[in-house]
Order: structure tokens, then C-alpha cells, then sequence
């Protein structure tokens, strides 16, 4: 198949749909890695994770394995983890806190700062080997937004701040509304598991609201019965009612919704009256600080944003989580879920996020297997060769709902761009509605 | 199935000890053989009310579940909510429900009291579905409550996964 026709669009019909082969096709993952992964910006960790002079984390990123420290300056670094003497990884602990590395194979040794400072038997190499600035290597950028590491291994990129474009007003509601709390705080611990699906799959499901009727109906039914155990009415009305999608450059995505529950700071009829008191308190804060519009949005607000390509940043009811997804073969992919905590925040609310987390997120809550099963279920389905297409045109006719597939389009146009060795899409939103069909719209009503 | 009574205890190595020890490996066992069959209402019952059913995550065993990452973390009424769950048709990830077989060896009592027996033990639970098999291995702390009638009960449950990552499991939908 051209790969211009992989992904197709009718404005005019209002139907968007995309060819299976992007889920399955070696080839197609091997043009993501270079033309997707090997020139966007990625996410390799957060602030907190190195929080100490010393500290340091090992990830992979794009397949290349890396390490982030932060330096006995203060400064945080990462580095590709291959010793530049004959490649074995001078850092081989998950997390840690050191004042310097040493390659265990030949005995190379690397300062905090990555530099070459002693070699064994300097007298088998020319005068001056180490001090010639021989160092460890670093991806070609490297930058941090808002506590938020990233790295680019283009040659040639955008700054970080640019890439993020105008889906960083979604990370700074975040990020401002933890200064209140004492800034965000990775836990201990992570979620690491992987899925028997094409990666984009992960991504589509998570800023996708249609499906949760139908796949999380169990979570629905048993926070049913937490509001009748709290003697609460059955909640009632259009869920989606004050939801939407978003897209924005570069192909980030977001889905905006309203449940309440979030601990920062909309809370739950279900929780005690001290602690709906506290968080009601926050949000008065936050409105205080930031307006009324801004500061309600960051505390009703659940955003689920994508940050494009592979990065989902979820402050929601379920607490506020990182999740990254790699793929390691067409159909398998490896995730990670970080889960995130104000540094101040009274023991109760701390206790109803953690909850609110493990409840429905993650490979134990009662919601995270059943979409884990709907992503292998549509892999297994690609096995049928004949049906070529997979469709994303739910609401392409109406202004976007959060259970629409507008975020899907969005996604999918730049990722088509990229795929075609260009740098983005003119149009990320979906083309206005022709006029023809507003008014039948209007006639029908 | 009625639980083992507990006749009495005595010092490793004497017979009161070994009553004991047989006594756990009894309910364990049968325990294993509720879930494995997927009885899990008779399951749910072997539990008191203030029990706390933990799966921390792969990378962190020790983890503490009022401030760090946690795979599980049920009380009873959570407990509760997860066996309806896994009952009902929506429950996709279980329905149909997968196979297991779960084996539950090298049994250590850690502590016993008048009223409750602290042990440990090895797992290696064996879940199969959509022609993939996944093995679960790791680690049961166990709090057994010792009843008035000489039953035990449920009272604490921590399964910790000796994995780095759940690879081919995906999910923890079964009950570990």
C-alpha cells in the first residue's frame, strides 16, 4: 500500500478511516522509529525521580538505553549508557545515588558530569588520554519542562517549548495547581507491563471515552455501588454532557471531562466532610491565584493529554499519572505508569488518590485489564487481512464530544505526516462542518 | 469447605508444631483449589471483615501502600467489589475466565499468637487464556485469623511478584 493512502479522510462525507496496516506492518514500525521516534521529543523522567545531588534513574528511550543524573552541581544530565571504550553500560541499577560511574567490564571511570577521569594502566595509552575531554555521551537535546525530562536524537529539532505549543497549558494547570501542595512527587514503585498490541492502540484508547461504557461497564457498576453504600442518588444525565476533546500542533491530543473525585481539588460526595472541606479549600485557592475560569478548570478539570508521540500525562479522578508506551514489535508494546503525589497533602486526600488510583488504573484495578483485553482483542483481529480498515469518524460532524474520535483524527494526521517524511500537518482539527449539512442538521431538529 | 481446626501449637520441631504446620498447608491448599476452580464467593468467605488483600508492584515488593505504588490494595468491601466483577460477563478480561493452577510451597509460620498465625509462602500461579500462558511466581505473607471455633480466617493476603515486569501476564485480572 502507498503510504500517502494509509490514512484517509472525506470532509465532505464526513468519514475518517485508517488502513489496518499501521498496526501490523513491520515496515511501518520501522519508518516510526526513524521518522517518528528518532525526531520527536521524548519523555525520559521527572524532576523528582533525581532529587538529591548523586541521584540517578536508568531508562530506555527509543530503544537506546539511557541514564538521567542529577550532578553534584545540582544539575541534571542524561547520558546514553554505553561506556565510549567498548560499549557495556557504566550505569546498571534501575535508581540509585552515586558521585561518579564505573564501567565494571575494562574499569573506565566517569565523573558525575560524564567526564573520563581514570582509565586502569594509564601507561598503555598516549599522554593525556583522559584529560583530552573524552566524556560520556548525551542525546543531541536535551530539556526539561515543568519538572518534565525530555530528549530529542535528531539532528536538527524545535525547542522542547515549542514542541509542546499550546498543549502546555494543559501541563501548567497541573503544574500550577501542585505549587499549592508543594509541586508534584513521583511515588516509589511503578506499573511495567506490556501489551500484545500495535502501540498506537494504547494511545487511541487513552483519550478515547466512547469505549468506557462498554468495556469499563464493571468499574461503572461498582462506583455505582460506592455512591449507594454512601446512601447517595444514582448519578444521572449525559456523562459526557461537559466533555470535550482537543487537539493541538504537533500532534498532541487531549480529552477534557469533569467527574469528580480528583483529590486536587473536585471532590467526591463520597468522601468524608473534613476532606471535601480540605479540597474545596484548594480549589478556592486556585481560583484566588489563577481567575476564576483558569482556577476552575484546574480543579474540575480531569485532563488526559497525549503528548505526542508516546507520552500520556492523565490528572485525573484517577489520580495524576505518567504513562509511556514503547513498541518492541508490531504487535507488543511495553508500558510504564508512573503515579504522581503532592509533596503536601493531608493523609486523608493523599489516601482517597492512591485509591482513586488502584481502583480503576493500573494492572490490578478494575479497569486498566479490560482495555488491556480490548487492545489484544483488536490485534488478534488484524489477523483478518481482508478487512482493511479501521474507522475514526464519530463526530466529525458535530462540535467534538470526549466520547468522539476527534482526538483519534488528530493523532493520525500528524502522525500520516510524519510517516510521509514531512515535519507536521497544516490542520490538526477536523475541517469545518459544510454548510449544507448544518442546515439539514438544523431542519432535522 | 470447612476450614482445618486448630488444635494447639507448640516449639518447632514438636507435634503441636507440625499439627500447625498441617493445618495451613490444609487451608492454603484449599484455598488455591477455590480459586483455581473459581469459587470465588466460598473463596471470599474464608475472610474477616477487616481483611487487606495487597499486590504491590513488580519493581517495588517491599512498597507501602499508604504512600507508594500499588498493583492492589483491597479491603474488604474493595475485596468485595473485585469477586462481582470477575463474576459478571463484562469483565473482559476474564470472561471467558482463564485457567489457572496455582502452586503453594515452602510454607514457613513467621508468628504464632492465641490468635493468629503470621506465614509465608512460595507461588507460582499459572494463568492460561488465548493460547498464551503466563506464570506468576512470588512470594504470600499471610495473617490468618485463628476464629473462636478453631478456624482460620483471612486476615491479611500479600502476594509479591518475583517479576521484573508483567511481560506476557499483561494485567493482574485473576486473583493472585
Amino acid at each position: 500500500m502507498d503510504l500517502q493512502d494509509l490514512v484517509q479522510e472525506d470532509a465532505g462525507a464526513g468519514t475518517f478511516r485508517i488502513h489496518r496496516s499501521t498496526m501490523t506492518s513491520a515496515e511501518i514500525l520501522r519508518l516510526e522509529q526513524e521518522r517518528i521516534f528518532d525526531r520527536c521529543w521524548l519523555y525520559v523522567g521527572h524532576d523528582s525521580e533525581v532529587a538529591k545531588n548523586g541521584d540517578f534513574i536508568r531508562r530506555t528511550i527509543a530503544g537506546r538505553p539511557l541514564f538521567m543524573v542529577r550532578g553534584l552541581d545540582g544539575v541534571v544530565r542524561t547520558f546514553m549508557n554505553s561506556c565510549i571504550h567498548r560499549g557495556a553500560q557504566i550505569c546498571r541499577q534501575d535508581q540509585g545515588n552515586a558521585g561518579g560511574f564505573v564501567c565494571f567490564y575494562h574499569g573506565w571511570s566517569f565523573n558525575d558530569r560524564g567526564e573520563l577521569i581514570a582509565v586502569p594502566d594509564p601507561e598503555g595509552y598516549p599522554e593525556g588520554f583522559c584529560e583530552s575531554g573524552r566524556r560520556l555521551l548525551s542525546p543531541p537535546h536535551v530539556d526539561s519542562y515543568r519538572g518534565l525530562h525530555f530528549v530529542n536524537f535528531a539532528a536538527e529539532a524545535i525547542s522542547l517549548v515549542d514542541y509542546l505549543g499550546s498543549a502546555r497549558e494543559l501541563i501548567d494547570q497541573t503544574m500550577d495547581a501542585a505549587e499549592l501542595v508543594g509541586g508534584w512527587q513521583i511515588t516509589r514503585g511503578s506499573a511495567k507491563y506490556d501489551i500484545r498490541a500495535n502501540w498506537k492502540l494504547l494511545l487511541e484508547n487513552s483519550v478515547d471515552n466512547y469505549h468506557f461504557q462498554t468495556v469499563h461497564k464493571t468499574f461503572a457498576d461498582y462506583m455505582a455501588g460506592e455512591r449507594k453504600r454512601a446512601n447517595l442518588p444514582r448519578l444521572a444525565g449525559n456523562p459526557f454532557a461537559d466533555s470535550r476533546g482537543v487537539t493541538y500542533e504537533n500532534g498532541h491530543v487531549a480529552m477534557l471531562t469533569t467527574a469528580a473525585g480528583r483529590s486536587l481539588a473536585n471532590p467526591s460526595p463520597t468522601w468524608t466532610p473534613e476532606a471535601i472541606a480540605e479540597a474545596n479549600r484548594l480549589r478556592e485557592q486556585m481560583i484566588a491565584t489563577h481567575g476564576e475560569e483558569r482556577g476552575t478548570a484546574m480543579a474540575n478539570r480531569s485532563r488526559f493529554l497525549l503528548v505526542f508521540p508516546n507520552l500520556m500525562f492523565h490528572d485525573t479522578q484517577s489520580g495524576m499519572k505518567l504513562r509511556q508506551f514503547w513498541p518492541t514489535a508490531p504487535d507488543r508494546m511495553q508500558v510504564t505508569q508512573w503515579e504522581l503525589v503532592p509533596r503536601r497533602e493531608s493523609k486523608e486526600l493523599a489516601y482517597y488518590r492512591l485509591q482513586g488510583g488502584v481502583t480503576f488504573q493500573g494492572p490490578g484495578g478494575f479497569g486498566t485489564p479490560d482495555d488491556v483485553e480490548a487492545l489484544e482483542s483488536c490485534q488478534i483481529g488484524y489477523g483478518c487481512h481482508e478487512v482493511e480498515w479501521s474507522d475514526a469518524s464519530r463526530g466529525m460532524r458535530r462540535d467534538s464530544r470526549s466520547d468522539d474520535e476527534l482526538t483519534a483524527r488528530g493523532f493520525w494526521r500528524h502522525w500520516h505526516a510524519l510517516i510521509l517524511g514531512g515535519t507536521g500537518t497544516d490542520r490538526m482539527g477536523d475541517p469545518p462542518v459544510p454548510q449544507k449539512v448544518v442546515a439539514m442538521q438544523r431542519a432535522a431538529r | 469447605m470447612s476450614a482445618a481446626k486448630v488444635l494447639s501449637y507448640g516449639e518447632p520441631g514438636t507435634t503441636q508444631d507440625l499439627m500447625l504446620r498441617l493445618a495451613v498447608e490444609n487451608f492454603l491448599a484449599n484455598e488455591a483449589a477455590l480459586l483455581d476452580s473459581w469459587r470465588l464467593d466460598d473463596w471470599l468467605a474464608l475472610f474477616t471483615p477487616d481483611a487487606r488483600y495487597l499486590v504491590p508492584p513488580t519493581d517495588l515488593p517491599d512498597a507501602d501502600p499508604e504512600r507508594d505504588c500499588m498493583f492492589i490494595d483491597d479491603d474488604f468491601e474493595r475485596l468485595k467489589g473485585r469477586v462481582a466483577r470477575l463474576k459478571s460477563r463484562y469483565a473482559h478480561r476474564e470472561y471467558p475466565v482463564s485457567r489457572t493452577r496455582r502452586l503453594v510451597t515452602n510454607l514457613r509460620l513467621t508468628g504464632v499468637t492465641d490468635e493468629e498465625v503470621a506465614a509465608e509462602a512460595s507461588f507460582l500461579v499459572y494463568r492460561s487464556r488465548n493460547e498464551h500462558l503466563a506464570p506468576y511466581v512470588g512470594l504470600y505473607r499471610y495473617r490468618l485469623a485463628i476464629e473462636k471455633n478453631g478456624e482460620f480466617r483471612i486476615r491479611f493476603r500479600r502476594a509479591e511478584l518475583d517479576l521484573e515486569r508483567l511481560s506476557d501476564h499483561g494485567a493482574v485480572s485473576i486473583i493472585l
